[in-house]
């Protein structure tokens, strides 16, 4: 129980942190700010290598892989991308 | 690798995720701050990998190779006009990702002695309604995106009552997963309801409403990697998930606010169509909407000072940035100041505008918000716009009975001359005329935005 509680007071704050950071964060930048949030979001393949990793049974061993080729391609491809896109903001700078 | 170590580890990814989102706060630390982000991530793989209950690694390396080429290759070879969908995507990547990570605890923690916690199962549940819905739902908006199916509400009766229905089968099947978790069928079907549901809560919802979809799942994919969190009790997870939940909230707010609409309204209402009070297309255009040519334009600019340009999600349609960079150049070289009115529903994502202009090389200090220009775009000589139709339509301001009433929208009819590049008289999404078009100081160009800003740069270098 005391787990889960520090869980929810973990997850209270960081919202909050969240909110103070992102509205202030201009408009220009929202596409980037989607791309780069949704690449940190892919930190469920922690939990994706876990599974893999593990080899409790063929079963748990599958569903790790596949969620850790969707987690990698969330991490990979956001992060990439919106490097791709903050680039092209930076450069006339 | 002891526990303590670990866990440093993973709070020290934490604390560069939110720096990382910290730094996007400006354009010049923006690509620090994605870097940041990336390393937090780094450091949370390579702990996770230390960790002694990994045995295997051929899996994971086979996993993460296979990961790393399609998601390279994707963000490699996307076209910056396309970048909503990417993000659809990407953001259904996530919640699937969770769905499966929770299978896998569902199934360990039935391994060991013992029942597995209520709270860990409460979490799976949680984890795989999320994870199904964000994974469908941002499939239905990559489809709508794509133009793989029709960009229009879906609509049939009873939708909302079968929404409700599977919402709470969905609450059934999770009380089920709790009571017994060893029945995997169990989980199976809350996947299944939950995965419709998904389709089924996308699916009504019209192409102008986009963005606020995208910014939404974008919220879902970060909730449920927190819920995932709960599920292994790892606390990068549940910091992490929360962060990119509240983002995708705060932009799915701003959105709903940038069009006057309740969230509710976007997700379940529908803009009421027309008919009754409004006015007909022919009343409001008839005998008055003058065309004009990229020529004669391209003489206006030589009595102006100050040019707005506001583009829409056609500029995104037809690739019109690059011309429209240049265009902007030329007019700057003969002293006029342009800049850009960019209203934050323009396109199809939040931001869709600005990350196009940037691609065009155009300075960021010249994209201003409608809250900045609208104030001044009396002082406007030629307001520009380029394939803009709802946010730019006055009745927002005067037709209280308007499906759009009381929505922001860029001021452009208070500009000294109002320019709109548009393939036809066609209706926005709002499926109203525009009386915009017909004012006595607008002028029509039909055509494809690109070509008719060619032509204006080549008419602007012969003159």
């Amino acid at each position: 129980m005391d787990l889960l509680i520090a869980g929810i007071t973990i997850f209270v704050l960081a919202i909050f942190v969240g909110f103070e950071i992102i509205t202030k964060i201009p408009p220009t930048l929202h596409t980037p700010l989607m791309s780069g949030s949704n690449a940190i979001s892919g930190i469920t393949v922690v939990g994706a290598l876990l599974s893999a990793g593990s080899q409790h049974t063929m079963l748990t061993t599958t569903l790790g892989f596949l969620a850790v080729v969707f987690a990698t391609i969330n991490v990979v491809g956001g992060f990439l991308v919106t490097n791709r896109m903050l680039a092209m903001f930076k450069k006339k700078s | 690798m002891p526990d303590l170590i670990i866990n440093i580890g993973y709070l020290l990814a934490s604390v560069l995720f939110i720096l990382g989102l910290k730094g996007l706060t400006h354009p010049r630390t923006a690509v620090r701050g994605n870097l940041l982000g990336a390393t937090g991530m780094f450091i949370a793989v390579i702990i996770t990998l230390a960790n002694h209950n990994i045995v295997s690694f051929e899996v994971i390396i086979a996993g993460l190779i296979l990961g790393a080429i399609v998601g390279g290759t994707l963000a490699v070879k996307i076209q910056m006009t396309d970048m909503p969908e990417l993000v659809a995507l990407f953001n259904g990547f996530g919640g699937i990702a969770s769905v499966l990570v929770a299978g896998a605890a569902l199934i360990e923690a039935t391994l060991g002695t013992g029942a597995p916690l209520a709270q860990v199962t409460i979490a799976i549940a949680a984890s795989a309604i999320i994870g199904a819905v964000t994974f469908w739902g941002s499939l239905v908006a990559f489809g709508k995106l794509r133009g793989l199916i029709s960009e229009n509400a879906v609509l049939f009766s009873g939708q909302q009552v079968i929404n409700t229905l599977l919402a709470l089968i969905a609450l059934g099947l999770s009380i089920g997963v709790i009571a017994d978790p060893s029945n995997f069928l169990l989980y199976g079907l809350l996947v299944l309801v939950a995965s419709v549901l998904g389709i089924l809560l996308v699916i009504p919802i019209g192409g102008a409403d986009m963005p606020v979809v995208v910014a939404l799942l974008n919220s879902y994919s970060g909730l449920a990697a927190a819920a995932t969190g709960f599920v292994l009790s790892n606390n990068v997870l549940i910091i992490t998930g929360s962060l990119v939940g509240a983002s995708g909230i705060i932009l799915t707010q701003i959105m709903c606010k940038a069009m006057n609409r309740s969230l509710t309204n976007v997700l379940f209402g529908v803009l009421a169509p027309v008919g009754g009070g409004g006015a007909t297309a022919d009343d409001v255009y008839a005998g008055r909407v003058k065309s004009s040519s990229p020529e004669e334009v391209a003489l206006l600019f030589d009595a102006a000072r100050r040019v707005a340009i506001v583009p829409g999600y056609g500029m995104a349609v037809s690739q019109a940035q690059h011309p429209v960079a240049s265009l902007a150049a030329l007019l700057q070289e003969r002293g006029i100041e342009v800049e850009y009115a960019i209203h934050p529903v323009a396109g199809r994502m939040p931001g869709h505008m600005n990350v196009l202009l940037a691609e065009a090389d155009v300075p960021y200090e010249s994209l201003k918000s409608m809250e900045d220009i609208n104030p001044s775009f009396d002082q406007v000589d030629i307001a520009l716009v380029l394939g803009a139709n709802d946010v730019v339509n006055p009745l927002a301001r005067t037709d209280p009975s308007s499906p759009i009433a009381g929505m922001p929208i860029i001021d452009v009819d208070k500009a000294r001359t109002v320019v709109i590049i548009k393939r036809s008289l066609s209706p926005g999404f709002a499926g109203i005329p525009n009386p915009l078009f017909a004012l006595d100081n607008s002028l029509m160009l039909f055509g494809d935005g690109k070509k008719m800003v060619l032509d204006m740069i080549s008419s602007l270098k012969e003159n």
